[in-house]
């Protein structure tokens, strides 16, 4: 039979990292699509992701929490490093708040990196995510 | 389509009296498609005897396809007679990187100090290619090639004619973080090398207890080999790339302990030097002289 199209081995071992890690972590495939949250995000996102399952990337965002910047300023997950990475395939830094859906406002500081296979293969980013009172 | 296993042994070549049974040569399976063409999945010792019957059968146009380059798996190239020879279109497909051609790479065992003749002196004048994203054809064979988890770049085989597909994965740990029974099979590595294959050979190095002093150096044991073979829907399950150190005696304990946790119809044999898969519209056999009693010998129901 005819296959789809094979997920990359780089998300693969990404979501096998953040599965395997306490510290929160998102997986986001090239198109832009959450494909993965680990527990320890699940807490900060207020959420499971056995609930959410892969989220499309006009989905996620101002759908699962609300950001701000550091002067509290509304910013949309445009001005995430992740959405850096994802259109400059860059590794980028940020630190903003989030409210998630417990309601609960968080500090976070979060770097993203792009997901290389083999030469240009762009496969999507991984995202560390840190809260961040200091 | 007509597979047959001219080296199944993993790491190390094991000749002796204790592995005549399935044999001591290393991973190297020929798969016939169409008159005149040779597909060959690993080049390990197993390569040397292919080779002489390829040369007398003046098979001219040969593939080899490399899942990666361990010395168990390309060992038999410097050996293969067509290699040798100036009459012979020979292709060699591997793993990219982004740092080294594959003959850049292919040479650094094809050369001196550990090969008298450096790989620009070989006859054959081999061309080498990356595997690429999409699958490609080679004759009438549709070929894919996916990344999968080892140590270093792998890829596993999805070769599709006649109507069936031959999956060929020797070299895998697909467990590692992971519980293949838990997670969801598209987030398994090899998922879409192995999905639905009529047939799967697939690393099978460990039992469960070798396993756990072994976690990370990029193979399987028995449960796993198990465990993802039913996550991927495979009909049939042979079990490669046996430990050096496993006796034949030692390899069949084995052997049961797959079939007693395997729930599909047919049950997994373990791959043997000499053995014939016949994959075509009527069904497929396995043409085994060890590991399966004859009346197992038969086609499958589709």
């Amino acid at each position: 039979m005819a296959v789809d199209k094979p997920r990359s081995l780089l998300l693969i071992l990404a979501r096998e990292l953040a599965t395997n890690v306490a510290t929160p972590m998102f997986v986001v495939d090239v198109r832009g699509a959450l494909v993965f949250y680990n527990e320890a995000a699940e807490l900060l996102l207020g959420q499971s992701f056995s609930v959410t399952g892969p989220v499309g990337p006009d989905e996620w965002g101002g759908a699962m929490f609300q950001m701000e910047d550091l002067d509290g300023n509304r910013i949309t997950v445009n001005d995430l490093p992740l959405a850096k990475t994802l259109t400059e395939r860059r590794p980028a830094h940020a630190r903003f708040r989030i409210t998630a859906l417990d309601g609960v406002k968080r500090t976070l500081a979060a770097t993203s990196f792009p997901l290389f296979a083999r030469a240009d293969d762009f496969a999507g980013t991984l995202s560390v995510f840190w809260e961040d009172e200091g | 389509m007509r597979a047959q296993v001219w080296g199944c042994r993993g790491s190390l070549p094991a000749p002796g009296p204790e592995t005549v049974r399935y044999g001591g040569n290393t991973s190297c399976v020929e798969v016939r498609v169409d008159e005149g063409t040779a597909l060959i999945l690993d080049a390990g010792s197993g390569m040397r005897p292919l080779g002489r019957v390829l040369a007398v059968d003046k098979v001219g146009v040969i593939h080899v396809l490399l899942t990666h380059l361990h010395l168990d798996h390309l060992q038999g190239l410097a050996f293969f007679l067509p290699f040798w020879s100036d009459d012979v279109e020979l292709h060699i497909w591997g793993p990219p990187s982004p740092s080294y051609g594959l003959a850049e790479r292919v040479a650094g065992y094809v050369s001196p100090p550990l090969f008298p003749v450096p790989l620009s002196d070989v006859p054959s004048r081999p061309i080498f290619h990356d595997v690429p994203d999409e699958p490609w054809m080679i004759g009438s064979a549709l070929v894919q090639g996916h990344a999968v988890v080892h140590q270093g770049p792998t890829m596993g085989f999805r070769v599709t004619a006649d109507g069936r597909t031959l999956a060929y994965i020797p070299d895998h740990e697909p467990s590692l973080g992971v519980d293949l029974r838990q997670v969801e099979p598209d987030w398994i590595s090899g998922y879409h090398v192995a999905l639905d294959a009529d047939v799967l050979l697939h690393d099978a190095q460990y039992s469960d207890d070798e396993y756990a002093a072994h976690v990370g150096w990029g193979h399987s044991s028995i449960d796993h080999a198990v465990a993802f073979a039913t996550a991927v829907r495979v009909e049939r399950l042979v079990l490669f790339h046996h430990d050096p150190s496993h006796s034949d005696a030692e390899l069949e304990p084995m052997l049961d302990q797959a079939r007693s946790t395997w729930p599909g119809v047919r049950p997994p044999v373990l791959a043997e030097e000499g053995m014939v898969l016949e994959l075509s519209p009527a069904g497929v056999t396995v043409d085994s002289r060890h590991s399966m009693p004859a009346s197992e010998t038969v086609p499958s129901s589709e």
